[in-house]
């Protein structure tokens, strides 16, 4: 593997304050020095980075690979691609594959898939729950045992409220985070969309905004019972982030995630029934909106993860009610954040890097997320100027469903690194 | 082509202008007549081939439609879900397309989804008409009952009207509220909170709690069917509790303090949200409804194949003029 030295940007890195133009040098697949003046080792790869940002790899908490079970829509590999272009190292895909990825041959497998497909890290989630269905423990030594990095049912709540208390404090034996899908299903019935004005209008099927709430209140009050570590999926109201902000004054151990789809856009996307505005949780208000965006901002929400769930186009090119929850996030997910977070002054450039990179990786104990010397050689290198718009048919994921369509962004990835080898290289604008 | 006045298709009363709505009443007008003949035909749409789509069970929509279709001298086919290519796994998209491959100028569709109107309008070039899409909106029915209205009262501005009952799951109670809005009507609605969408009076629409209070409000009653599968939902207890609670009945609208005129979409469920003595009394204009239907439905036909509505008397009598 040659050293690699990467000069003369903009490098940001949250885990040291550090912010300045330097030079990095990766050797051996590590970081091996940061400053400026950096010599070149012999037969070291040289990258001039001028004008460009240079961050830790950015890390993805909450993906959808989709493998196995809906191979045609996404598999480890090209999901792994997909969130090398979009300047991810590394990626935690959720368990909800057919069959479940419940067991610790299923977590084996999947780190296979990502060993061969040699792009983003992959750090599977093992199930809390025997096929998900929220009845019987899995077993989480075993699941850790093969890779697993947090537990979680995504895509169904844990409805139980004594096997969530159950799964909270076995977990911290293995000391990872549990994971949580924050929907009370009673409530969340048959509803499609936000409810609220725009529901009414259009006559679709609400999810209020209790139904998340509900779950996130009762989450927190079994964190606080266990002293296991809680981590909120894809926070979506107001009403959550002012409960998880009272929870960690507190001291209880909570962490929270907030989609790009959730920071940026509100229900008034899914006028016209556009069923690439339809995710579960459903796109609010601009009152949550904000919310979220001061609860990022002020560190109530930890981290900025994607929720990337990639579906064929012939089922979202249905009615509104019968098209599937989610969209793919891996590769607009750093252009919405420069664009709407930094140059929209709702965070600084570190800071969006601390949610999309640093903090990621404090949440779920994994490496990178930093260049100290010895950490993981896992870098990008991004153009934090150059504008782009969003063309889902040059998509390296398999699926296409995005509302951002056409869209204009800042900020396009030049190159990725992991573990000092490049496996993605940005198109010259 | 003439100049369309509606655009493609007709999908709901929200996108229309108050001038667009008016166009489509008056030009329902003289075609109110051609009902009334010994030979009921005029050859306005001879030659249009028009598809009835109807995913959802129907019976007075559908044989509306159709009679306005036939009277137009439109050839019909009827399709229903059951029995369909759609029973058997067909999606929406693909009916639309081989619908359209068979060269037909016009679909009629009712459907259980919300939206689904405005999806097939846009996948293919024929006009399409919204008979009803899940709970959105069903805009012959509003246009219906606003003909019925102003035929009562002369106008339709300045009346107040209440929509009673499932405002929630309601499409007729959603293109009213357009409907009446737009022409500058007051509009009310009354009915369990339970059944109440969140977020209705943000639409401009008064909120009564009590059906006692609308009676003494409201120049006209427009009371919804209440389904009666809403109670095993949840929704509310008894269909018994709520006559008791918020059924129009005789002597509640003893208490009215002007003449009450009283319109239901149908079906009625009488005894639950209608009282029999109200549904059949002197109040009600439920049966003019179901008249000006066929009439506003030739309307929209003919306009949106391209008719003018200053032609519409002339339409009647000679062929052609719509497709000139």
């Amino acid at each position: 593997m040659k050293p690699l030295l990467i000069r003369g940007g903009r490098v940001i890195d949250p885990s040291q304050g550090y912010d300045a133009v330097a030079d990095v040098l990766l050797v051996d697949g590590r970081i091996a020095g940061l400053g400026s003046g950096l010599g070149a080792p012999d037969g070291a790869e040289i990258v001039d980075a001028r004008g460009k940002a240079v961050a830790p790899g950015l890390i993805d908490l909450h993906v959808h690979f989709r493998e196995p079970g809906r191979e045609d829509v996404e598999t480890v590999a090209t999901g792994a691609r997909a969130a090398a272009a979009g300047g991810f190292t590394a990626v935690c895909p959720m368990p909800n594959t057919d069959p479940v990825t419940d067991n610790q041959a299923a977590v084996g497998f999947i780190v296979k898939q990502a060993q061969a497909a040699g792009a983003a890290r992959v750090y599977p989630i093992g199930a809390i729950s025997l096929g998900q269905k929220g009845q019987q423990l899995a077993e989480f030594g075993e699941l850790v045992g093969a890779g697993a990095v947090a537990v979680s049912d995504d895509g169904q709540p844990v409805v139980s409220s004594h096997l969530m208390r159950m799964a909270l404090a076995y977990a911290r034996a293995f000391d990872i985070p549990v994971a949580d899908h924050c929907e009370d299903p009673t409530l969340k019935a048959n509803g499609v969309m936000h409810e609220g004005l725009v529901s009414t209008r259009l006559g679709l099927r609400g999810i209020p905004a209790a139904a998340e709430q509900i779950m996130v209140a009762r989450d927190l009050l079994l964190a606080e019972l266990t002293g296991g570590h809680v981590h909120l999926c894809h926070v979506s109201t107001r009403g959550s982030v002012e409960l998880i902000r009272r929870a960690k004054e507190k001291g209880i151990r909570v962490t929270a995630e907030a989609t790009p789809h959730h920071l940026t856009l509100t229900d008034q996307a899914c006028e016209g029934y556009n069923t690439n505005a339809k995710m579960n949780p459903p796109l609010r208000e601009a009152a949550d909106v904000a919310a979220l965006r001061a609860g990022v901002k002020d560190g109530t929400i930890d981290v900025i993860a994607t929720d990337h769930a990639p579906h064929h186009y012939d089922a979202k090119e249905r009615e509104f009610d019968d098209a599937p929850f989610g969209i793919v996030g891996l590769e607009t997910a750093l252009g919405l954040g420069m664009t709407e977070l930094v140059q929209g002054r709702v965070l600084t450039l570190p800071e969006l890097i601390e949610r999309m990179s640093t903090a990621p990786a404090r949440v779920f104990h994994l490496p990178g997320g930093s260049l100290k010397p010895g950490s993981p050689g896992d870098v990008v290198i991004f153009d934090p100027e150059v504008r782009w718009r969003v063309d889902p048919t040059r998509f390296y994921s398999k699926s296409r469903n995005t509302p951002f369509a056409g869209r204009e962004l800042a900020g396009r990835v030049v190159r990725t690194v992991v573990g000092g080898l490049t496996v993605h290289r940005g198109e010259v604008a | 082509m003439t100049e369309r006045f509606l655009g493609k298709d007709l999908l709901g009363l929200e996108p229309l202008t108050a001038n667009q709505i008016r166009f489509i009443l008056d030009t329902a007008e003289p075609f109110k007549e051609v009902s009334e003949r010994t030979i009921k035909k005029v050859p306005t749409l001879r030659g249009q081939t028009i598809v009835n789509l109807f995913f959802e069970a129907s019976t007075r929509t559908r044989i509306s439609f159709e009679f306005a279709e036939k009277r137009l001298s439109a050839d019909t086919v009827n399709v229903a879900a059951a029995g369909s290519s759609v029973e058997k796994g067909e999606t929406l998209v693909d009916t639309a397309r081989n619908l359209e491959a068979m060269r037909i100028d016009m679909v009629v569709m009712r459907h259980p989804s919300s939206g689904a109107a405005q999806f097939l309008a846009e996948r293919i070039r024929s006009n399409v008409v919204n008979a009803g899409d899940g709970t959105h909106e069903h805009p012959t029915q509003g246009l219906l009952d606003l003909l019925t209205l102003r035929d009562k009262f002369g106008r339709i501005e300045g009346l107040k009207v209440c929509i009673c009952g499932d405002i929630l799951h309601s499409r007729v109670a959603r293109s009213n509220i357009w409907g009446l809005l737009k022409l500058g009507a007051e509009v009310a609605v009354c009915g369990p909170a339970s059944l109440l969408p969140l977020g209705i009076e943000d639409l401009g629409v008064t909120v009564f709690r009590r059906i006692e209070d609308a009676i003494q409000w409201a120049d006209a009653l427009n009371v919804l069917r209440l389904q009666l599968e809403r109670m095993h939902a949840g929704f509310l207890p008894s269909l018994r509790e709520y006559n008791r609670v918020f059924g129009v009945t005789v002597e509640r609208l003893e208490k009215a303090p002007r003449e009450m005129v009283i319109l239901h979409p149908g079906p009625m469920n009488r005894g639950v949200e209608i009282d029999s003595r109200v549904a059949d009394g002197p109040h009600s204009v439920i049966l003019d409804q179901v008249t000006n239907g066929v009439a506003v439905r030739m309307a929209v036909l003919y306009l949106l194949a391209g008719g003018r509505p200053e032609l519409a008397e002339a339409a009647k009598g000679s062929g052609g003029e719509a497709n000139e």
